[in-house]
């Protein structure tokens, strides 16, 4: 695909959603959002990078094999699931070492813990797998038409 | 339990390197642990017994509990004893051999097994031990796994030993919920409800099913000569005295609790009897010395369920005392045939002859082991075969068909035995004895103490008799019994049949050539052919997976994805047929207009995605669908869904716009019946899934979990946003299973794709 308009502007665009999904996945907890949701996003984000640019630009702009990106979501939400397990007694219990209890019985500071690592490894693996089914696909159809290559 | 844990440590201890302690290590924790059961005879031959228990699964009634009395320790002793000279044996045997550690290794963990199988008090541990020895004798028969047949051999043994275990465990669960014990020491408080309930035949055939077919009774037979292709001292011991007499070990474990019954009684007596019989004749065929000691082992196994089922305590010490025997004699026959294969470089009797001038260490083990399997006195196999016969007489079913069994088999074992032991050494010299020499010490030593125990314990009996088998007698009858075990008894009916079977097995003996030539020609016409059985079952299973395999599995998606929608179809009209259709669901009130317009376009996607020719305006169609679904979901204050739907729409298009490259056009387009009966799957499906929906939202909704969550969200879980509270937090697991599942479907996707352009790259 060769527009100028497209490549353009998804030089611009693609920064900006990938920020936006994060935004999604962190307000995730409280407002409509969170890890899956914000993975789609940013995945949404690279489809769209790919089809203006290439996939061996995507690829070089990630760095990060995508499927090794989705190995390590996995990993991270076992790890949540771990700290739960050897601090609270229960595997994937969810760990809130930054809240406090008040004199009254009440919880108070910033509730950030294993949960968001939990939803940070789904955000990993939803980006990573679709972007490896992607890539691969995308690769399969250059090598077969090799006219049509980038 | 320092006693049952002594073989692991050495084992462990001694990883062997090839140094002769590391070598020999196994069998001295093998010993050691024998001697600590031999320290529990005294407390045995008292008629007590040692418990001890540990909870595991104490919901189920399944404990870690172990019982040691007269049953168990003669086979802890045997298990143990053997265990530790076939351990030298192999240690020797195998020297140099790069696979010796796996081979100890295997050993050493089927012994632990067949130990627990035997000690375990709790049925389910007994069973974990029963299925346990099954999977270390398949590796250890497909030990020589480079070989086909060795592998096949090991398959079939495990096939059957494994189906019988299945029907076990099914028998052992009725038994737990009839008796509401799985104890087996509690049983025989439960037997006379066991044998009054309605499932005891259920029961009965299940546990006999298990154990006939563990301890190759007719006709589940034949995998016992087929294992073996396992090295001779795996066979020797597994094959002789140990994993085999399992079944048997079972039988007499639940006689207190099944036994004495008509249906047990006679099963136990034709199956055990036509076993011994059958077995018996086939081993006058055999000419390679191996196969033959394994139908003399059938024949034992027959000869011992035969007297299990005898329900008097004479024919059950009989059969203790033959355990005993013959275990004795036949791993030190065992051990002799494999120095045979390795110092003369054959099993085949035509092959053998004029060995005793240089084996003659050898030969005189075997004319031991050989004179006790004859029976003939001083021998402890004359003490056993005394007491078969009065025990053959003593029999609560048909004493003169068991003692036509155990005549007609012994005299056949006479024979067997007079072929071992004269043909081989004192035949016509061949050239076998050319280069045939003396095996290593640690060889000898194993067949020679078992071939002197049956001499030792023959002249003075008393050491098995009152210490091991009168209390082993006592659990299965449930009565103390106090037999007198002595060499002569006077001239009584015993005496005379003993003298019956030394003639005729003569006479068998001389006649061997002509009964072998016979016998060959019987096969040759198709007799005996009871493997086919097992074939047929093997390829029929094969021949079925095939044929399903053809039908649904076509590697076609369109076919699965018609395959799974016509059974959701089914399921949904079936549930709707059976609970009811509903009306219109409360609460919905007046549809607006906004609402209309998005079902109307959900409505224009969803035709055009059918009708239309392109494959790009489908996919299209598709997405317009999706959205107007996801506008719906929006309406109806389901956010998150509605995002997750609209992301989804969108990157199904655009991974499925680079697919549709790789396909090819819409032509020919599938026939007009075809398209006739997809939209009729496709109506059955859309009609049945809004009305179970519509019924669903006619029911009162139970606001129970609803609540919950409402509630705990934000106090718990700190959360908001309930759904994703719930994805992450309350339901993790749940969502971690899904992930796995994504990456794992992901590295599959990117595997097929890469592999298939590598291929492409190759052969271009």
């Amino acid at each position: 695909m060769n527009s100028i308009i497209l490549t353009a502007a998804t030089r611009v665009i693609t920064p900006l959603m990938v920020a936006f999904s994060l935004f999604i996945l962190l307000r995730g907890h409280n407002e409509p959002g969170g890890g899956f949701i914000g993975g789609l996003v940013a995945t949404t984000a690279f489809a769209l990078y790919a089809k203006a640019l290439g996939v061996r630009a995507t690829r070089a702009a990630l760095r990060v094999e995508p499927a090794a990106i989705a190995v390590a979501g996995l990993g991270l939400a076992a790890l949540a699931g771990l700290w739960g397990l050897l601090a609270g007694g229960a595997f994937l219990e969810g760990m809130w070492p930054l809240l406090t209890t008040t004199p009254s019985g009440d919880k108070a500071g910033l509730p950030l813990g294993s949960v968001l690592l939990f939803d940070v490894g789904v955000y990993l693996v939803v980006v990573g797998s679709v972007l490896a089914i992607l890539f691969a696909l995308e690769e399969d159809v250059a090598a077969s038409s090799p006219e049509e290559a980038d | 339990m320092a006693v049952v844990t002594a073989p692991v440590a050495a084992a462990a201890d001694a990883a062997p390197t090839g140094r002769p302690l590391a070598r020999y290590g196994p069998a001295l924790g093998s010993a050691t642990a024998c001697a600590g059961f031999a320290a529990l005879i005294p407390t045995i031959a008292d008629y007590s017994s040692i418990r001890v228990a540990w909870p595991w699964i104490s919901g189920l009634g399944v404990e870690l509990s172990f019982l040691i009395d007269g049953l168990a320790l003669i086979f802890a002793l045997l298990i143990t004893g053997i265990g530790a000279l076939v351990l030298a044996y192999s240690a020797s045997y195998f020297k140099g051999h790069h696979k010796l550690v796996r081979l100890l290794v295997l050993l050493v963990l089927f012994e632990l097994s067949m130990l627990g199988l035997v000690l375990a008090d709790n049925l389910i541990l007994m069973f974990v031990f029963w299925e346990l020895t099954t999977v270390t004798s398949f590796l250890l028969v497909g030990f020589d796994h480079e070989k086909a047949d060795a592998r096949n051999k090991a398959l079939q043994a495990l096939l059957v030993t494994a189906a019988g275990g299945l029907a076990l465990l099914a028998g052992i669960l009725l038994i737990g919920a009839v008796a509401g014990t799985l104890e087996a020491s509690a049983l025989p408080a439960a037997a006379a409800a066991l044998k009054a309930d309605p499932l005891y035949p259920a029961i009965l055939v299940l546990v006999l099913l298990g154990a006939f077919t563990k301890s190759a009774q007719f006709p589940f037979h034949f995998w016992l000569p087929n294992a073996m292709a396992a090295p001779t001292p795996v066979s020797a011991y597994l094959h002789s005295a140990t994993m085999v007499k399992a079944g048997v070990y079972l039988l007499a474990r639940l006689t207190p609790a099944l036994g004495g019954t008509g249906p047990w009684l006679w099963t136990l007596t034709i199956v055990g009897g036509v076993t011994a019989v059958l077995a018996s004749i086939w081993a006058l065929r055999q000419t390679d010395l191996k196969l033959t000691l394994a139908y003399t082992t059938v024949m034992a196994l027959g000869t011992l369920t035969m007297f299990l089922g005898g329900a008097s305590a004479i024919a059950l010490a009989a059969a203790v005392t033959f355990l005993i025997v013959h275990a004795f004699y036949k791993a030190a026959l065992f051990l002799a045939v494999g120095i045979l294969d390795k110092k003369a470089g054959s099993r085949e009797i035509d092959q053998l002859g004029g060995l005793a001038r240089p084996m003659w260490r050898t030969w005189v083990v075997v004319a031991l082991a050989a004179l006790s399997m004859a029976g003939f006195p001083p021998f402890l196999g004359f003490i056993g075969k005394e007491l078969k016969y009065e025990g053959a007489l003593a029999v609560a079913s048909e004493p003169l068909l068991v003692v036509t069994f155990a005549v007609a088999a012994n005299a056949m074992m006479v024979a067997v035995a007079g072929l071992v032991a004269i043909k081989p050494f004192l035949g016509p010299r061949t050239a076998t004895a050319a280069k045939a020499g003396e095996p290593p010490f640690a060889m000898w030593l194993g067949p020679a103490v078992l071939a002197t125990g049956g001499l030792v314990f023959g002249i003075a009996p008393e050491l098995v008799g009152a210490a091991l088998v009168n209390p082993t007698a006592s659990v299965m009858i449930g009565d103390r019994v106090a037999k007198d075990f002595k060499l002569w008894h006077g001239v009584n009916i015993p005496l005379m049949l003993s003298i019956l079977t030394f003639v005729l097995g003569v006479v068998i003996y001389l006649a061997l050539g002509r009964i072998r030539r016979g016998l060959a020609a019987g096969e040759a016409h198709g007799l005996w052919a009871a493997e086919s059985g097992y074939d047929g079952v093997l390829a029929g299973t094969k021949a079925l997976a095939a044929w399903q395999t053809r039908v649904i599995q076509t590697g076609r998606q369109t076919q699965y994805f018609l395959w799974t929608t016509t059974v959701l179809a089914a399921l949904l009209w079936a549930g709707l047929a059976m609970g009811g259709f509903a009306v219109m669901p409360r609460g919905v009130e007046a549809i607006s207009l906004i609402e209309l317009t998005m079902l109307a376009l959900a409505a224009f996607g969803a035709v055009a995605t059918v009708v239309t020719r392109s494959r790009l305006l489908a996919i299209l169609a598709l997405g317009l669908l999706g959205s107007a679904v996801a506008a719906i979901f929006v309406f109806y204050g389901a956010i998150d869904v509605a995002m997750t739907q609209l992301l989804v729409e969108t990157l199904i298009v655009v991974i499925v716009a680079v697919a549709l490259l790789r396909l090819p056009r819409l032509t020919p387009a599938p026939g007009l019946e075809v398209r006739w009966g997809h939209l009729g799957v496709a109506l059955a499906t859309g009609v049945a899934t809004a009305l179970a929906l519509t019924a669903v939202l006619g029911t009162e909704l139970d606001r129970r979990i609803t609540d919950f969550f409402e509630q705990a969200s934000a106090t718990e879980a700190f959360g908001r946003n309930i759904v994703n509270v719930i994805l992450v937090d309350f339901r993790a697991l749940d969502t971690l299973g899904e992930i796995a599942v994504v990456v794992v479907a992901a590295l599959g996707a990117v595997a097929l794709l890469t592999r298939r352009r590598e291929h492409r790259e190759a052969s271009r």
